[in-house]
């Protein structure tokens, strides 16, 4: 057969067939994203297993929008692949988006139409059968606390409950991968906890991905996060592993009642480095700051239950975090990439 | 096709409930009547005259009629921010394109249908063709269809829906302007703007009750034409 045929033949057999299924939902690699001659995002690379929950953080920018954007087939990559479940966002577009739910930053909601009759609009675009649609409907508003807006018109709710509605038009169709770009923007104290909690009820049904440049959002409801600064990942991991990479440990804050002493408590503990009284933020009870070189914070809880010391708090280092985003954010930007040759970006072209 | 229904269906819906499409559905039930008062009934003429000119003056407001309905099509989605649901959700652009296309032709048709008493009124009291008012209608819908593609394509291509009306009178202007240029023009220039022309050469055999084909295909291609340049607008925009 001659080769340019063999190639055709190769390259439809792909885009009909979907790639072998690996455990990681989401497989990232080398994604480009430029916009003229700027770029916006890449290299990156990254997986995302079945049934976490993906924090991407960075300040304004950093490319969380775009990322999220070209996940969900709403924009094409200049280079690199991505591939959600076993399939090329580029090659098979519609298989990819029938397995997401995806709320920007601002939720796409008709003002003029009811919630009821929006979800129904969705669920049916997205796919669910029409003796479903119903019970897809129910299901999802019961999920996202609006079974009593449901005949409500969307121009009527507060910002708290359109919020809802986007996350409610986002699992309608009970897909694999649920993309949140920034789903907290926006909300009062009380909304946060309520829409952190609605988050976390999604564990389990579904993937999540979320993007924020609001740091405790991101550590208070993801498993894991990805930190973005000029369109590449420049730091990943959990919460603790951040922390004793960059920070060379952890800081945990503990207070107790009584004058115990924590120095020699905790002295047998060999991932303490240093124990150090903090003062007294009310009568009788006493602050220490504890510093370990990885997460202890069930080992302290153990060990102070254990010689019964009263133990009032315990939690780590409040300025922490912080910290962290703030060295990773601001630290020197490496050279950055060019646009990549022609050869390379040729995954447009292909398409 | 079912999805781009699902949006034809949802579209209208939005309209029907809006100011802006009972506005233009009234509005230009008005300028009918009026014209047709005016035009058609003041003077002494010929039955067939009194209809052909009722054809044309319904062909001016289904143009502006046409853009009107057609400038919120995609820019509003945009101004909205729920092109990101079409988008991300798994149906192809042309279904998007084919469903506020749709949308639009049927309040076309609604207003269309609308006007029907007074061809009525000539029929009852004077003496026409029931053949002369389907053709005519015909090409009422035609030019519709055709100004609607044009407006949706405007639509693509804006960020704002006055901008998209902005647009799609620019594109509109200059095609019905064609038939002035063939005029000025020499063979076989000439000829070829005048069969370019959206309006006069093109519709005035519907106007005289006469079904010619070719007419009719010139509209069925420029709609396609359109919708197609529609779809590849939406198309190119995820490259950015």
């Amino acid at each position: 057969m001659d080769r340019s045929l063999a190639g055709l033949t190769q390259r439809r057999a792909r885009r009909s067939e979907p790639v072998q299924r690996e455990n990681a939902l989401i497989e990232i690699t080398e994604l480009y994203k430029f916009y003229g001659e700027q770029r916006a995002v890449g290299p990156l690379s990254a997986k995302i297993e079945r049934g976490e929950i993906v924090g991407l953080l960075g300040l304004n920018g950093a490319g969380k929008t775009t990322t999220l954007r070209i996940l969900s087939c709403d924009l094409l990559p200049s280079s690199g692949t991505v591939v959600v479940d076993g399939d090329d966002v580029v090659e098979r577009p519609d298989a990819v988006r029938a397995k997401i739910g995806y709320l920007p930053d601002t939720p796409p909601l008709y003002p003029e139409m009811t919630v009821r009759a929006y979800l129904r609009f969705v669920a049916a675009l997205r796919g669910v059968a029409p003796a479903q649609l119903a019970a897809a409907v129910v299901d999802a508003a019961r999920q996202t606390g609006l079974e009593a807006k449901l005949d409500d018109t969307i121009e009527t709710l507060s910002h708290g409950y359109r919020q809802r509605v986007g996350i409610a038009q986002a699992i309608v169709h009970r897909p694999a991968l649920v993309v949140l770009d920034e789903p907290i923007a926006g909300l009062d104290p009380v909304q946060i906890m309520e829409m952190r909690e609605l988050i976390r009820g999604l564990r389990g049904a579904h993937t999540v991905l979320l993007s924020s440049h609001i740091l405790s959002e991101i550590s208070e409801t993801c498993d894991r996060l990805f930190v973005l600064k000029d369109g590449a990942i420049v730091a990943q991991g959990t919460e603790a592993e951040l922390s004793a990479a960059l920070l060379g440990g952890m800081r945990v804050e503990v207070q107790v009642r009584g004058d115990a002493d924590l120095p020699r408590l905790l002295a047998e503990l060999a991932e303490v480095t240093e124990v150090r009284a903090a003062g007294t933020p009310e009568p009788g009870v006493h602050a220490w700051t504890v510093h370990a070189r990885q997460d202890v914070r069930e080992r302290l809880c153990q060990e102070l239950v254990r010689a019964g010391v009263p133990l009032v708090g315990l939690s780590r280092g409040e300025r922490e975090l912080e910290a962290i985003f703030e060295r990773l954010v601001t630290a020197p930007a490496a050279t950055a990439p060019t646009r990549p040759e022609p050869g390379v970006a040729a995954l447009g072209e292909a398409s | 096709m079912s999805r781009a229904l699902l949006i034809a269906r949802r579209e209208l819906a939005a309209t029907l409930s809006s100011r802006l499409g009972a506005t233009i559905i009234a509005g230009a039930l008005l300028v009918d009547g009026l014209y047709f008062y005016w035009f058609g009934l003041s003077e002494r003429k010929l039955s067939a005259e009194v209809l052909q000119s009722f054809f044309y003056g319904v062909s001016g407001t289904t143009m502006i009629a046409g853009l009107l309905l057609a400038m919120r099509l995609i820019a509003e989605e945009r101004q909205l921010g729920t092109m990101t649901l079409l988008n991300t959700a798994p149906l192809r652009d042309r279904d998007i394109v084919l469903g506020k296309f749709l949308s639009a032709l049927t309040m076309l048709a609604l207003l269309t249908v609308l006007t029907a008493y007074m061809p009525a009124l000539i029929f009852v009291n004077g003496k026409v063709s029931v053949g002369h008012i389907v053709v005519g209608y015909v090409g009422v819908l035609l030019l519709g269809a055709a100004t609607i593609a044009l407006g949706l394509l405007g639509s693509a291509l804006a960020r704002s829906q006055v901008m998209a009306l902005v647009i799609g009178a620019l594109l509109l202007v200059p095609l019905v302007l064609l038939w002035g240029l063939a005029r000025a023009s020499d063979p076989p220039l000439n000829a070829v703007l005048a069969r370019l022309a959206i309006h006069h050469d093109n519709f005035r055999p519907f106007m005289q009750g006469i079904l010619e084909l070719d007419r009719a295909l010139y509209y069925l291609a420029l709609t396609a034409f359109l919708l197609l340049a529609s779809t590849k607008v939406l198309e190119a925009r995820r490259w950015r």
